[in-house]
């Protein structure tokens, strides 16, 4: 166990690199789910984004246009999607099931002249200025242009849905299809562009993960983090900052979870404290801004403190059945992240109110009459 | 006068049935025009092509003298016709001020416009707030949303179908008054209504349509509610009969339930009490949305009520589920016909299966006797003049009218001590609407109770021994329904008589 070794630096800068594929794939596939269409496709879009993405940048030698070529790749497989639900009226759920089986076996077959390739670099885009504040500079301010896209992309997705006609059209449509046909918007052809869009960043998801992350092609190179961003999707309430927020809790997670690996330190076995501690920071801001704004309503605060310490305890006891520190296998740790992840945002999404509704119409199909 | 709007042959055909056919007239500017006709008449199918939602196959139509194709709802908007929808065209997790903007083809910024709303809202006696979020308004604040949307705009015609379903009559007489004030502008109207009194009272012109024809046109001023029923129907029309009676033994008590429905937009009941009795007919009025479905729930047993709240003869059955309930006599037939009251990909014998299985003895060691079953659906077919090909048919198959009849006779005929329904006659043509209140009616006389949930008031007058009103989900004490008037429902409708339980119960003729 060699704690001191983590540099808190290199773990701030490695969760937004490891956050970024998962911001991406989910912020497309909640504007996908707000316009009411349920694509479970994410993860195959992804892979296919992915092996798309390193296959135009190794061809042409720029990564700019690997990730041109990865959202075109991601949004073209979506259309696929849109295809059999918006015109063939086939239901949503086992669609986008069959499109995740379709896009992984595609990149498998599309990616087997690549592997042992290694595509091209890409250059990291330092801000001026900014990147020499002392820790957050090289944290947060020294990364590939895609870092900084993802986050502004969720600014503009939020002031998008919020201040725009097109976003209140968007909503409208998720909200109640046939109320949106009967005052004259075109349904499908918004859900249409919703779902392209939702193709489009989940392959820029999976090209960020083959071009910079990892950087090479393997089979199956995604891992999961297409249903992960799916999850986030539905945990984050459908709002934009919460996504960011999830995302950046897993990607954290998985940061920490590496970096505790490479320190020998089994991040069970620091998770129940980190649970307890973000307990603690909870209830913190939520009594500071509570009794600023004189909106403290202690009895559900208390109750999510009380979630969040029962959480720990359950972990650490866990933890201690397991005997985690000799005996746990690397794929129980591999896991971690995903819990982690869900309990947090679950405890989140259960207490805010009305967080449990969705966009209407969602998986509903639409025909026009 | 000058017109307005002129329509000529319009015809549309869709497969299997000609919805228009040959229809043609004219609305002035500043008329009320009335559209008179049954369900499947082809009122909607007129209306959507005026609005530009259905192109006709043939026909022509003129507004101010130059030729008018609308080819969308923008289009139609731009043309200056603007429309109120039955079934309201809301987004209800969307504020006010963001469902106006949607009806618009230019909207101004939400501040802007926002401020129109509540300049336009006093203008016209609707008070309406535009930060509200729709879900929570009320079914007459929501069709102030849809009014306000269309004003906005400045329209030359606004077409209204069936305005007045859903509104208390105080809410109607405030409708009445901003749809007068807009005539009194020179606004045209085209009011889509069953409703033939409120016709008379607001309309200049009326055209009848039957069966995508026009079969007539009157002056609905001069012209009695009969008449114009008859020409809708084009027969003579049968109204229900009862025979004045004792009521017998309790039947059916409810005392101080209470229920939080789970749904977020669902209404709480609070300390609601009913006693029914043999023999009795009990209407519950009230605005949609009041507890209706939630009371339905209780009663039916698809949710469970607290011990000691709900008891059938004097038993307790709070707690029992709705096969339980059925056993012991207590029928229920919910609103929504497909998806809760049958389900719409299984046949009729099957649909009669799924209720009728315990009170009609249809299986034996957990298998289904078909024969029996069909026999039993054969005979609902026949009693209740339900129009199917086969009783093989699949229940959307069925026209609402004929499937309502299915609905409702399946329970009636499996002789319930207590049926409880929810609006038995919701879209069902006038005729099928009279046989199944008849049915009702037949049904107490034979010594069951009924509870009827019905927001069409002319109905419960109808049928009802004793009525009561829903008002976010608490029930006004019932009252003898005869003797009552108008503008008692409606204060028992808008929720002041709960407040005043002790004058009035004194009042009650026992």
């Amino acid at each position: 166990m060699d704690l001191g070794s983590i540099s808190l630096v290199a773990f701030f800068a490695s969760l937004m690199v490891a956050s970024t594929p998962i911001l991406l794939a989910a912020l497309g596939e909640m504007i996908t789910e707000r316009a009411g269409v349920l694509n479970l496709g994410v993860e195959g879009m992804m892979i296919i984004g992915a092996i798309c993405g390193f296959a135009v940048a190794v061809e042409s030698g720029s990564a700019a246009m690997g990730f041109i070529g990865a959202a075109v790749g991601g949004a073209l497989l979506s259309m696929l999607f849109a295809l059999l639900t918006q015109f063939l009226y086939a239901t949503q759920v086992p669609s986008g099931l069959a499109l995740t089986l379709v896009g992984v076996g595609l990149a498998s077959f599309i990616g087997q002249p690549y592997v042992g390739e290694s595509p091209p670099a890409v250059a990291k885009m330092a801000i001026p200025v900014l990147e020499h504040i002392p820790f957050f500079g090289p944290a947060v301010f020294q990364h590939d242009a895609m870092v900084y896209i993802s986050i502004l992309l969720t600014i503009a997705i939020w002031a998008f849905l919020k201040f725009t006609r097109g976003g209140l059209i968007l909503r409208a449509v998720g909200e109640n299809h046939d109320a949106a046909h009967a005052l004259g918007y075109k349904v499908r052809l918004v859900r249409v562009m919703a779902i392209g869009f939702g193709g489009a960043l989940a392959g820029l998801g999976g090209a960020y993960i083959s071009l910079i992350r990892v950087p090479q092609w393997t089979d199956g190179i995604t891992a999961g983090i297409g249903w992960i961003a799916l999850a986030i999707v539905v945990f984050a309430s459908w709002k934009p900052g919460r996504v960011l927020f999830g995302a950046y809790l897993f990607g954290g997670l998985t940061a920490l979870q590496l970096n505790l690996q490479a320190a020998n330190v089994p991040l069970l076995l620091v998770l129940p404290y980190l649970v307890m501690l973000s307990g603690v920071i909870y209830l913190a801001i939520a009594v500071a801004a509570g009794s600023w704004k004189k909106t403290l309503d202690v009895k559900p605060t208390l109750k999510t403190f009380a979630q969040f310490i029962g959480t720990g305890l359950v972990l650490l006891l866990i933890g201690v059945l397991t005997n985690y520190a000799s005996s746990l296998d690397l794929l129980l740790l591999s896991s971690a992240p995903f819990v982690a992840t869900i309990v947090v945002l679950v405890v989140i999404s259960a207490r805010s109110k009305g967080a449990s509704n969705g966009p209407a119409m969602l998986g509903k199909i639409f025909q026009a009459h | 006068m000058t017109e307005l709007l002129k329509l000529q042959g319009l015809t549309k055909a869709y497969p299997g049935v000609i919805a228009n056919d040959d229809v043609g007239f004219s609305i002035a500017k500043g008329e009320v025009h009335a559209l008179l006709g049954e369900n499947g008449a082809g009122k909607s199918t007129l209306v959507k092509m005026i609005y530009g939602l259905t192109k006709p196959d043939s026909g022509t139509m003129t507004l101010h003298g130059a030729s008018y194709v609308p080819t969308s709802p923008q289009a139609a908007r731009a043309a200056g016709v603007a429309m109120v929808f039955q079934h309201f065209s809301l987004f209800e997790a969307l504020n006010v001020a963001e469902n106006v903007a949607l009806g618009m083809e230019n909207p101004p910024k939400m501040k802007d416009l926002a401020k129109s709303i509540r300049d336009v809202s006093h203008a016209y006696g609707l008070p309406l707030d535009p930060d509200r979020t729709v879900g929570d308004l009320s079914a007459g604040e929501r069709q102030r949303v849809e009014i306000i949307r269309c004003l906005l705009q400045d329209p030359k015609l606004l077409i209204m179908d069936e305005p007045t379903s859903v509104l208390t009559p105080q809410e109607v007489e405030i409708l009445f008054k901003t749809l007068r004030q807009l005539q009194s502008e020179g606004t045209s109207i085209l009011y889509i209504s069953h409703k033939l009194e409120e016709i008379r009272s607001l309309c200049d012109g009326a055209t009848i349509l039957r069966l995508g024809k026009v079969v007539g046109t009157c002056d609905p001023r001069a012209t009695s509610a009969r008449d114009m029923a008859e020409l809708m129907v084009g027969e003579t029309l049968h109204i229900p009969t009862r025979d004045a009676k004792a009521s017998g033994a309790e039947l059916l008590a409810i005392k101080d339930l209470n229920y939080a429905p789970k749904n977020p937009f669902g209404t709480r009941l609070k300390n609601l009490s009913l006693t029914v009795h043999a023999g009795e007919v009990l209407g519950i009025g009230g605005v949609a949305g009041n507890g209706q479905d939630e009371l339905l729930s209780m009663l039916s047993g698809e949710a469970r009520a607290q011990t000691g709240t709900v008891a059938l003869e004097g038993k307790e059955i709070g707690k029992l589920g709705p096969n339980a309930r059925r056993t012991l006599g207590l029928l229920a037939a919910p609103e929504e016909r497909l998806g809760h009251a049958a389900a719409p990909n299984m046949s009729l014998i099957e649909n009669t299966a799924l209720t009728a299985i315990i009170r009609k003895d249809l299986s034996k060691n957990s298998f289904i006797n078909w024969t029996k079953t069909e026999s039993f659906a054969k005979d609902i077919i026949a009693t209740f003049d339900v129009r199917t090909p086969s009783a093989t048919a699949a229940a959307r198959s069925l026209s609402g009218g004929n499937l309502q009849k299915f609905v409702i006779g399946r329970e009636v005929m499996q002789d319930p001590k207590v049926l409880v329904v929810n609006q038995p006659t919701w879209g069902v043509d006038a005729s099928a609407a009279a046989s199944i209140r008849q049915a009702l009616l037949d049904l107490a006389a034979s010594g069951a109770a009924v509870i009827c949930i019905s927001q069409d008031l002319d109905e419960l007058m109808e049928i009802s021994d004793h009525f009561a009103a829903l008002n976010e989900g608490r029930l006004s004490t019932p009252r003898a329904a005869k003797g009552l008037s108008i503008d008692e429902i409606g204060l028992m409708m808008g929720g002041s008589d709960t407040v005043s339980d002790t004058q009035t119960t004194e009042g009650v003729p026992a």
